[in-house]
Parts: structure tokens; C-alpha cells; sequence
């Protein structure tokens, strides 16, 4: 089987690090050979796979080796549960220096190093929650991520952002060949949420490839540092993941999305009581006038 | 060869623009004109100060090569960190032969390279903590130097390096003054920015550090001199002649300078100002701030030193303006020498000038006095206040071009066929391959000083020894020679 490599983007906070390493684990069940990429100065996107609190990262590193090029693949990849292998790009503190490059000089030295010439079947990019800058589109970029998995809920803001995204993924499939792959929901329990996410998905021109419900295993295995899979694989949110992890083998639905406007957007969460209709007398007006 | 009239300066103009693209020659042909004395705003004539057109070859520099490479880089005692990637400042070490006194390595820095040396873990980490290590390293190693300046490669604008608060606090530390400059190099379209950020960057960091010293004494003939970088030793040559008429020159900017002069220079009565261009910003805001008038002067060429001096004298006593008098009179034994010698064999002579800052106008005096004419001339960077002030100095019907691009000034010479090319080391050996002798008027090509009576000689020498070495002779291949000799006998017959 060709490799098969992933991006996973979506709103910060929605769930992705938590989401992706619960997948991977489940492809890892599966009998698939995966490869984690943490695109996420944070370095959060490995550590239920490894039993961490945070891996060292390829930026660390490099800055202690003295330059990238003093380090080895070995220096920075690490095995955890079912094989997986872990990688964080790493990067600054908040503020200072330039997070996107670190992406960059992460990547980039992966494939120096042949960490893709490996016999994998997968590798997942977890990346931060905005593509900022264009450190953090690295991921997607030509021979890079060609599939997108959107990690969203049916929360407004979660929404806008998997609109953004997609207006991203347009920018890049044009000259490349990265496309849409689905949007996951990663649920958070509000109303209709499942059929808001699937209209969303047929607005873009993609589907809602797995509906993941919540389920508080997830953060009791959290706690312990591991997925719901490798922690409790009889609970009946292991075999959630597992679904999604099969859904992605099987998944064919590639598509170069449709990006709505804002209006349409609006409307439909309206349609779904999210959104009251915009009144348009009261914009613009201070308490003290309206009361 | 003929002086060109009006209109074939104008049609060469329009012939030389017809290469381009419509949209490029529209931009360009407000960049080229024909000079016309009468003319009172060059902006009826001449757009300046625009970034270049991508695909030619244009002769910039950028915001950091304004910043470090011009105004800061030559004070002497103070140590210019390039704070980024290697190449910036080492690619331009020591380039622009600005003279000094001092040990250098001990008390005085001007050759060194000084650099936070960027990997990309600095990118992405940020350079804070390296540059302030790096200026805790210097004070070990290098405890004489009285400052220290931070000159912004391009990455420190993108990630984002807050240096002024390093420097701050590296202030607070080493007690000395530590100046961030933001002159990363994609401000602007030219290094013109990176001068007037320089200037922004003395004014709120060095100038008023003396403000309350009182220790300072003061005399009415106090003046100082700005925009003079002391290429080939011009500065020293400029203030001689200032100190035998009487006036003492507390600080010179920044060519053999010192950060206590720059810091003492609003206590002066009057800043002299030679490269307008790169020392403006600062003079006007000494007259506005501390109320110091400044005047522009020109001190190349026996006939532009006498103006000068005349002017500055008359800003002070009679006593000073007999010693002005007096002064070009000790000279003019020597300067006419240089001119029996030299004019005879340069008389006539068609110079093209291609370079920044002052010279573009400042240099033609020069030539005029040994009887030489500049007939095209261009600022690489000037702004529309510097045609204003070379209109008047430029013949009428001569050629002036901004921002000339690589082509344009090949077809100029091509066309005009000049005696001799003052411009950069980057068309020095284009024009030479031509046949046409050339001066590298950025560094005086290795000679100088140029400025002041004792440059005068050196600089007409230095023309001739160019213009009629025997080399130009012989530069022809033999089988064009011969077409040429064929064609001339027929044309002869």
C-alpha cells in the first residue's frame, strides 16, 4: 500500500491532538504502520501515545545539538503504542522567534533524514488550530499531507473555522494536489449536531466521515496519558475510533471543497437555531441608548 | 563629439524606453529626463524615491546598507552588531573605506564584523537571548568600546525580536548606551530608508544623553561636521580647512566619529551638512529641538571650497570671514597648480555620473574646474529634494536619471559616449569592457581623499591618470580595428 499522508486541522481546543492519536492508535490495531508529525509548538500531539508529558521535540533538539544538521533521525523519533512512530517539530515559547519556520526546519529535516522512507502505510500531521502564517500550511504543501481531515463541532466558531480552512485547502489544491477528506465531528452534545455537520460537509462538497460523541473515557484516559483505545479497548468509544479509523482506510471522497460565504454560512446556523436572525436596528447601539 | 541638443537628449530617452514593456516604460519614463535649468521643482520633471521595476538591473542598496553600512557603521568606538545571518555584515565589512584613528580591536572597531551569526534555531527560537549574551561577550572581550548598536537583518522584522527591550536592559547592565535600529532590509525601497531610520535611531537613543552635563565648554566657533564619512580620509581633509579659519569642529558624523562627539553635536553653533541626503532628518531636528541652524556645504573643487567657506564664514564674525579669505589664498598656490597641470589634459572631457547620495551634484564643480563636463547624471537613491538642488548644477540638455536601470545607462553611454564614468563597482568593469575609462566614485576606487583642497589634487590626478592612460589604445580587437580604420578611410575620401 502507497504511503498515505494526512493533515488534521481545525478550530484550537476542538479536539484534534486527541482526536488524531485516537485514530492513529486504531490504525495502529488495525495492523497499520503510522508516523505522528506534531506541527504544534505546544507538543501535545504524541504524548497518549507515549505515555509522555511532552516528547522532545525536533527544534529543542536541534538548538542543543547546536544546528539541525547535528541531528540524527533516532535523536528525535520515538516508538510508543502499537509501533507508532512519534515526532514533535516543536518551537518557541508564545512571542517570541517564529513557530511557522520551526515547521518548516522540522519537516524538512524529516525527509533529509528519510523518516518517510520507511515502510509506513500512514503518517498524520497534527497541526495548530490557524494556519497564521506560512510555516503552518508546510504540512500541505506539494508532496507533502494530501488528504485534510477537519476536526470540527457544531459550535459556531468551530464551523467558521472549518469554512476557513477550506478556503486554504482551495489556495493549495489548485497548484497541488491536496484535497478535502472529510470533516470529523468531535461531538460537544448541542442540538441537531449531526445533521448540521453533514449539511455543512454537502455545503463543502465532502462528508462527515465519522461522528465521534463525547464520552468522558476520553478524558479519564487522558489523565493516564493514553488513548481510549490502548486504555479501555472494550469501551464503546474505542470502537468509535476504531469506525473512524476504517472509515479513513476506505475513504475515497476527495474533493477540492467549496468554501461557503458568510451568508450562507449564517443561514444555515440560523436554519439550526444557532444564530438569531440579525437584527439590523440595534447595530451600532450603546445599553444606555437601548434602555 | 558635439554637445547633444534638447531634442536629441529627449528622442535618445524615448528610443531607449521603447524596449520596454508598456506598463515599465510608462514607470520609467518618469524616472529619465532631459535637464532644464529653468525649472524651478524638479517633481514637474523627475519621479524619485519609487521601488524598481522587477527584471532590470537596478544599483541599490537596502534599509540595512543605509543604516549600518552608512550613518552608523564608521563611529568608531562603538561596536555594530549585524544582528541576523552571517552575510550582511560580512559581505559588507569594511567596504566603504571609511578612515579612522584608533587600534582597531582595542579602542576602535570599524573593520571588524560583529554578528548574532542567525541558525535556524535562532529563527525559530528567537535571537533575544543570544544577542544579549552576545553583548556580555563583547564587554568581556572588548571593555574600550563605548556603546553598542544593533543593526536588524531582514528575519529580526519577521520573528519578531524584541531588541529594544534587550537593549534596554543591556543598557541598564553594561552602562553604556545600546541602540536597536529597525533597518531590516525590505523597509523601503532603497537604502535612503535605512538613513533616516538611522537618523531616527541617534535622535531618540544618543542625542539627548548630554542634555543635563553642563561640562561641555562651549565656544562661539563651535561647529560640527554631518554627512561626511571620511572615505579615503575626506573628513580630515574638510576640517583642516575649517580649523585654519578659525572654527573648531567639536564632532564629525560619522566618518572617524565618536558617540561622544554625536552626543556633544546639539551643543554646536552651526552643523555643516555635506551628503544632505543621509543626514537631513537629524540636522532638522537639532534645529528644532536645540535650535542649531545647519547649512549645507560642498567642499569638492577649488571653486565649490571657496563658495562653501565664504557661506559658512558668513554665518560667523568678520574675524572668521578674513580667515576664509585668508585660507583660500594659502591655497590657491597649490589648487592652481593642480589646475596648470591637469586642466590642459582634461579639458573638454565628457563625464557621465552615476552614484548616491551627494555626488550625483556635489562632484561636478570638481570636474568643471578642470575643465571637464558632466553631461548625464543620476542618484541611485536621491529623493525629489535632491534634484531640486542638481538641476541648477547640471548643464542644460544633459541627461538625468533616476534609479537607472543596467540597460538604460548602457544605451546612455552607447549613445553619448562619455570620456569618462564615474558610478559602482558593480559597472566598473561593464563600462571598462566597453573601452570607456572608469572611476569607482563610491570608495574614490581605492584612492582619496577627494573633499578639501588636498583632495582636489589627488582627485585630478586620479582622473587623468584614468581618463588618458595609454590602456584605452589598445583595448580594441585588431580585426575591428581594422573595419574601423577601412570605414574611416572612406569615410575620409
Amino acid at each position: 500500500m502507497a504511503l498515505r499522508q494526512c493533515a488534521i486541522y481545525g478550530k484550537g481546543g476542538i479536539g484534534k491532538s486527541t482526536t488524531t492519536q485516537n485514530l492513529v492508535a486504531g490504525l495502529a490495531e488495525l495492523g497499520k504502520k503510522v508516523m505522528i508529525v506534531g506541527c504544534d509548538p505546544k507538543a501535545d500531539s504524541t504524548r497518549l501515545i507515549l505515555h509522555a508529558k511532552a516528547q522532545n521535540t525536533i527544534m529543542e533538539m536541534a538548538a542543543e545539538a547546536g544546528t539541525v544538521e547535528d541531528l540524527e533521525l533516532e535523536d528525535v523519533l520515538k516508538v510508543g503504542y502499537g509501533d507508532i512512530k512519534c515526532v514533535e517539530s516543536g518551537g518557541p515559547e508564545p512571542g517570541v522567534g517564529c513557530a511557522g519556520r520551526g515547521v518548516i526546519t522540522a519537516i524538512n529535516f524529516l525527509e533529509e533524514e528519510g523518516a518517510y522512507e520507511e515502510d509506513l502505510d500512514f503518517v498524520f500531521y497534527d497541526v495548530l488550530g490557524d494556519v497564521v502564517c506560512g510555516g503552518f500550511a508546510m504540512p500541505i504543501r506539494e508532496n507533502k499531507a494530501q488528504e485534510i481531515y477537519i476536526v470540527c463541532s457544531g459550535e459556531m466558531m468551530a464551523m467558521y473555522a472549518a469554512n476557513n480552512i477550506s478556503k486554504g485547502i482551495v489556495k493549495y489544491a489548485s497548484s497541488g494536489g491536496v484535497r478535502l477528506a472529510g470533516l470529523i465531528c468531535n461531538s460537544r452534545n448541542t442540538a441537531r449536531e449531526d445533521e448540521l455537520i453533514m449539511e455543512l460537509a454537502r455545503q463543502l462538497g465532502t462528508h462527515m466521515i465519522h461522528f465521534v460523541p463525547r464520552d468522558n473515557v476520553v478524558q479519564r484516559a487522558e489523565i493516564r496519558r493514553m488513548t481510549v483505545i490502548e486504555y479501555d479497548p472494550e469501551a464503546k468509544q474505542a470502537q468509535e475510533y476504531r469506525d473512524l479509523a476504517q472509515k479513513i482506510i476506505d475513504n475515497k471522497n476527495f474533493v477540492i471543497p467549496t468554501p461557503i460565504t458568510m451568508d450562507a454560512l449564517e443561514d444555515l446556523l440560523m436554519d439550526f437555531g444557532l444564530m438569531d436572525e440579525e437584527d439590523e436596528s440595534v447595530i451600532g447601539q450603546k445599553a444606555s441608548a437601548e434602555a | 563629439m558635439s554637445t547633444m541638443t534638447r531634442e536629441e537628449t529627449a528622442a535618445l530617452i524615448q528610443e531607449v524606453l521603447e524596449v520596454y514593456p508598456e506598463s515599465a516604460r510608462e514607470e520609467r519614463a518618469k524616472h529619465l529626463t532631459v535637464n532644464d535649468q529653468e525649472v524651478e521643482q524638479s517633481k514637474k520633471c523627475i519621479t524619485s524615491n519609487r521601488k524598481s521595476l522587477p527584471g532590470v538591473m537596478t544599483i541599490r542598496g537596502c534599509a540595512y546598507a543605509g543604516s549600518k553600512g552608512v550613518v552608523w557603521g564608521p563611529i568608531k568606538d562603538m561596536i555594530h552588531i549585524s544582528h541576523g545571518p552571517v552575510g550582511c555584515g560580512q559581505y559588507s565589512r569594511a567596504g566603504r573605506r571609511n578612515y579612522y584613528v584608533g587600534t582597531t580591536g582595542i579602542n576602535t572597531f570599524g573593520t571588524m564584523n560583529f554578528t548574532s551569526d542567525f541558525q535556524e534555531k535562532d529563527i525559530v527560537f528567537g535571537g533575544d537571548k543570544k544577542l544579549s549574551k552576545i553583548m556580555t561577550e563583547i564587554e568581556q572581550l572588548f571593555p574600550l568600546n563605548k556603546g553598542i548598536t544593533i543593526q536588524s537583518e531582514c528575519p529580526i522584522g519577521l520573528i519578531g525580536d524584541d531588541i529594544e527591550a534587550v537593549a534596554k536592559q543591556a543598557a541598564k547592565t553594561l552602562e553604556k548606551p545600546v541602540v536597536p535600529v529597525r533597518c531590516e532590509g525590505f523597509r523601503g525601497v532603497s537604502q535612503s530608508l535605512g538613513h533616516h531610520i538611522a537618523n531616527d535611531a541617534v535622535r531618540d537613543w544618543v542625542l539627548g544623553n548630554r542634555d543635563e552635563d553642563t561640562s561641555f565648554v562651549s565656544t562661539p566657533y563651535d561647529v560640527t561636521i554631518l554627512g561626511d564619512y571620511n572615505i579615503g580620509g575626506d573628513a580630515w581633509a574638510s576640517r583642516t580647512l575649517l580649523e585654519d579659519m578659525g572654527l573648531r569642529v567639536i564632532a564629525q558624523w560619522s566618518g572617524d566619529g565618536t558617540l561622544a562627539e554625536m552626543e556633544n553635536t546639539p551643543k554646536a553653533k552651526l552643523n555643516l551638512l555635506h551628503c544632505y541626503r543621509s543626514m537631513n532628518y537629524i540636522s532638522r531636528h537639532m534645529e528644532e529641538k536645540y535650535g542649531v541652524p545647519w547649512m549645507e556645504y560642498n567642499f569638492f573643487g577649488p571653486t565649490k571650497i571657496a563658495e562653501s567657506l565664504r557661506q559658512i564664514a558668513a554665518f560667523f564674525d568678520e574675524t572668521i570671514q578674513a580667515n576664509a579669505e585668508k585660507v583660500i589664498e594659502k591655497y590657491q598656490a597649490e589648487y592652481q597648480a593642480v589646475i596648470n597641470k591637469y586642466r590642459p589634459r582634461l579639458e573638454g572631457k565628457r563625464v557621465m555620473l552615476y552614484v548616491g547620495g551627494l555626488r550625483p551634484r556635489h562632484i561636478i564643480g570638481a570636474y568643471e574646474d578642470l575643465g571637464m563636463e558632466v553631461v548625464g547624471t543620476g542618484y541611485e537613491f536621491g529623493h525629489n529634494d535632491d534634484y531640486d538642488r542638481t538641476i541648477k548644477e547640471m548643464g542644460n540638455a544633459t541627461l538625468i536619471y533616476d534609479d537607472v536601470t543596467g540597460y538604460e545607462f548602457e544605451e546612455f553611454v552607447k549613445r553619448v559616449k562619455p570620456d569618462l564614468i564615474g558610478s559602482g563597482i558593480k559597472e566598473k568593469y561593464i563600462f571598462q569592457k566597453m573601452g570607456i575609462p572608469f572611476r569607482q566614485m563610491h570608495s574614490w576606487d581605492y584612492s582619496g581623499p577627494y573633499h578639501g583642497y588636498d583632495g582636489f589634487a589627488i582627485f585630478a590626478r586620479d582622473m587623468d591618470m584614468t581618463l588618458n592612460n595609454p590602456c584605452w589604445s589598445k583595448v580594441q580587437a585588431p580585426w575591428l580595428k581594422s573595419e574601423e580604420a577601412a570605414e574611416a578611410a572612406v569615410a575620409g575620401a
